[in-house]
């Protein structure tokens, strides 16, 4: 992962990159993301909540089976404008993770494969500030299916929803002082977090519902924590 | 639609008006709406805001606030709001704020109008403070002659089923079953000499499937009784050219269920309570019947809440005043009602009959918008205040104080049951009444125009008809109670200068204003009471007071006619100009500002006070100090 240690500047990265990419479509997605490096404050500014569903944790052995798009506003989160893909995998689908998503094999016999969907995908995120829970899972899984499908890695800023949780509730010596005393830390899982800004918990679990749930998570902290004209650079990943 | 907007149908399909809706509009709301997350206190519109959308509270509350700031109402998860700003030009008019963190969806315009247009329980949810239906319902009006102005005859499905009095109740359930109808009428051969000798069919009674089970089966009656032993006898009827409202009115009133039509003397038809609700199945009555279901007070003061929606629609459904003012005392009466049903589940039956009556507006089927509670109690001769003071004073501070919640403030004159003053046994009101007849000092007339005009709502009802009647034969005969009366209703007169130039309010909230109530309709009661009193009828609400008056021929040419029109303005004036506060969510109230009327109102507003005012010289006339 990036850290700052290497004096890490998203401005140089996307530049470097929209001049290096060969691919048009990579090439003309960091070319939109350029433009909220100087001065988009969150509230000028269209995000798009994204979600992966997984057959595991390890982006290099594990396959994505769905993915769920919301595109919004400070103002408004535009259910109407929401996507979702089921995708094929190309291993074998384990019976657990069937369990976990509600998704069928003939679902997802019947689904695109990754590459089509990469094709829908990319335009959905131009132009937009993707916002995500848990950044690991959707960036690692993005960087190795592109490195995989268009010969390059595609990684680009993220605002987190767990990492502005994180900030406030494990970090500082409040949350220090609990760890010593071996208080139990608070949960950044998305459900505990929304619960936290009065969100309603959601029963269902799909992609498309938890982009959804994130981004009224997303609203919730800004109002909470944050100021419309905060600028964007401040606070992604 | 995306099988994974699961979630948001499924939530929003249990609450009303979504849980009237289709799984497959559910599915296209769930896929049409936007969020958005609102911290505590963050306002969702302000007054004038531009609004596009049906809100919907998916988690979290909202207050709703009238333009003037005051509270309007208090909603949580599953409420809606918003649908009357999107009926109002797209301008919010109730200003919505967050009262904790919240989470509304919002459903675009465009598909709230499709819903409303496809889904009539969706739009009957949302119309009772809506215009949206309004205007429809306006427009249909015009188009094809609708509700307020149908006759009672044009829901007649077919002619009356008949049968002679001299039938049995086996043949009565023969005729009925053959011709599957759920009621029959009774009736006389009656050869009249006036049009010629020809023949004509006179009522007499009616018997319906629920008397033959009440009266007959359950009895254990021989079935070749005579049909006359368990019919009952002189039904009311209505003509036929009476309103389809009227009729709903009576059969409200009354507790029917079937109504006899009338034309020339014999009947035509019946109508059945169900042919009413299926025909204006969207009105008053639907509160009417709202109100008698709810079970506790918090239900009650809710349902309050739509009232002035339903105000409003009468209004622009271009009703009479005499209309509105029935619906809106029906309705105020049915608050009582089950206030004092209430209050007896609680309180336990009551020790002695008593009577709960209503004073003033109410009992004259006046009432508007804003009304004070005016009630007392009547008791039974039995009623002994060691052993029973305490219930009833209890029951009298339930329904008062109920009423309050559900807008009708206290009276600020405590003529209300509360006040130990206003709950006396039946004998001790004939005394009350007798004095204040007898002699009529300033005292007893100050609230003369609140006693005289009384109705029983609970209880045993006919004792406030028995107290009516006695008040009205004492007072006719006592001509200087009538003059005292008179004098009195000299007292407020209308707002006109010498040059007939409006005289308006000089001081205080209400500068350059006038009060239509106190300076209009009120006066106007009055000076028709006085009169109906003097000709001794029964009456009590104002315009058919008048109708008598007019028919005794006490008045000079024309006067009555005159007063009529008078009335029905003023009233009219004051109803349109509450209508319209309603609507803009300011404070309701009877003040206009002649300044802002067109100079047709204004000729006619003071045409209407002249009547008034020589209405009132004529009373001096009339009714002189001996």
């Amino acid at each position: 992962m990036l850290t700052h240690q290497r004096r890490f500047s998203w401005l140089d990265y996307l530049q470097e990159q929209s001049i290096n990419s060969q691919e048009p479509l990579l090439k003309c997605f960091y070319q939109s993301q350029l433009d909220f490096i100087q001065d988009k404050t969150l509230r000028s500014t269209e995000f798009v909540a994204l979600d992966f569903e997984t057959t595991g944790l390890c982006p290099e052995k594990d396959e994505i089976v769905s993915i769920g798009l919301v595109p919004f506003t400070l103002q408004r989160i535009k259910v109407a404008q929401a996507k979702h893909w089921l995708v094929r995998p190309q291993g074998q689908l384990s019976d657990e993770s069937v369990v976990i998503h509600g998704i069928t094999h003939s679902d997802l016999s019947q689904a695109p494969s990754l590459d089509k969907v990469l094709q829908s995908l990319l335009p959905e995120l131009q132009g937009k500030i993707v916002v995500v829970h848990y950044q690991f899972i959707e960036r690692e899984f993005l960087a190795q299916a592109s490195a995989r499908l268009m010969g390059e890695e595609l990684i680009f800023p993220m605002i987190d929803t767990m990492a502005i949780e994180a900030r406030w509730h494990r970090m500082g010596w409040r949350s220090e002082l609990k760890r010593w005393f071996g208080v139990k830390q608070v949960s950044i899982r998305l459900a505990d977090s929304r619960v936290r800004y009065g969100l309603p918990r959601y029963q269902m679990h799909s992609a498309l519902t938890d982009a959804i749930a994130t981004a009224e998570l997303f609203q919730a902290q800004v109002r909470h924590r944050f100021s419309g004209e905060d600028y964007v650079s401040d606070i992604w990943q | 639609m995306e099988a994974e907007h699961i979630e948001i149908a499924e939530f929003i399909g249990r609450y009303p008006p979504f849980s009237f809706l289709p799984q497959d509009a559910l599915y296209s709301v769930a896929s049409a709406i936007e969020i958005s997350y609102y911290r505590q206190g963050a306002d969702v519109y302000c007054f004038g805001d531009e609004i596009h959308d049906f809100c919907f509270i998916r988690s979290g509350s909202v207050e709703i606030y009238r333009r003037n700031g005051h509270l309007y109402n208090r909603l949580s998860v599953g409420d809606v709001f918003g649908q009357l700003g999107l009926l109002m030009k797209n301008r919010v008019r109730l200003p919505a704020r967050a009262l904790e963190d919240s989470l509304i969806y919002f459903v675009p315009e465009a598909l709230f109008n499709e819903l409303c247009d496809n889904f009539d329980e969706f739009a009957y949810f949302v119309e009772v403070d809506d215009k949206r239906k309004l205007n429809k319902e306006v427009q249909q009006q015009q188009e094809d002659n609708a509700l307020s102005s149908v006759k009672v005859g044009a829901l007649i499905a077919r002619a009356p089923v008949m049968i002679s009095t001299q039938a049995s109740v086996r043949q009565a359930a023969q005729i009925m079953t053959e011709e599957s109808v759920s009621s029959l009428l009774i009736i006389e051969q009656i050869t009249s000499f006036e049009d010629g000798g020809g023949e004509r069919k006179k009522l007499v009674g009616i018997l319906t499937d629920r008397d033959l089970r009440t009266r007959v089966v359950s009895q254990g009656i021989d079935l070749e009784t005579p049909v006359t032993e368990v019919m009952t006898a002189s039904p009311k009827t209505l003509d036929k050219e009476t309103y389809v409202f009227e009729a709903m009115l009576m059969m409200l009133r009354f507790n029917l269920h079937h109504l006899p039509i009338i034309e020339h003397g014999s009947p035509i038809g019946v109508v059945a309570i169900s042919d009413i609700v299926r025909h204006e199945s969207k009105n008053s009555l639907y509160i009417v019947g709202l109100i008698h279901r709810q079970q506790t007070l918090a239900e009650l003061a809710l349902v309050a809440n739509d009232v002035p929606a339903c105000f409003v629609r009468m209004v622009g459904q271009e009703s009479s005043a005499h209309m509105i003012g029935s619906a809106m005392s029906v309705i105020g009466r049915s608050f009582k009602q089950r206030l004092c049903e209430l209050a007896e589940e609680k309180l336990g039956p009551p020790p002695v009959p008593y009577c709960f009556l209503a004073l003033g507006s109410m009992a004259r089927d006046e009432q508007l918008l804003i009304t004070d509670q005016d009630n007392a109690l009547i008791l039974s001769d039995d009623y002994e205040a060691a052993k029973h003071g305490d219930y009833f004073e209890s029951l009298a501070e339930f329904v008062s104080e109920g009423l309050d919640r559900c807008g009708y403030p206290y009276c600020s004159g405590r003529i209300m049951a509360t006040n130990p003053r206003w709950r006396k046994t039946l004998s001790e009101w004939r005394t009350c009444f007798a004095d204040w007849i007898d002699v009529p000092n300033p005292d007893a007339l100050l609230n003369c125009s609140v006693f005289f005009d009384l109705e029983g709502v609970w209880g045993n009802v006919a004792w406030a008809d028995d107290l009516y009647q006695f008040i009205v034969n004492r007072a006719q005969k006592t001509p200087k109670f009538l003059a005292s009366l008179a004098r009195n209703a000299l007292l407020r007169t209308p707002p006109l200068g010498f040059f007939k130039e409006f005289v308006m309010e000089q001081d205080g909230a209400h500068r350059r204003t006038i009060n239509l109530k106190r300076r209009g309709t009120a006066p106007l009661v009055d000076v028709i009471r006085v009169h109906a009193l003097a000709i001794g009828s029964l009456a009590r609400n104002s315009s058919e007071r008048l109708e008598d008056v007019i028919e005794s021929g006490i008045l000079p040419d024309k006067r009555g006619q005159e007063l009529k029109y008078a009335l029905e303005y003023l009233a009219m004036v004051r109803i349109r100009h509450q209508a319209e506060d309603v609507e803009s969510g300011e404070d309701v109230d009877n003040t206009i500002e002649p300044d802002k009327l067109s100079d047709i109102e204004r000729r006619n507003l003071k045409e209407a006070f002249n009547v008034l005012s020589s209405s009132q010289r004529f009373l001096k006339y009339r009714y002189p100090f001996s």
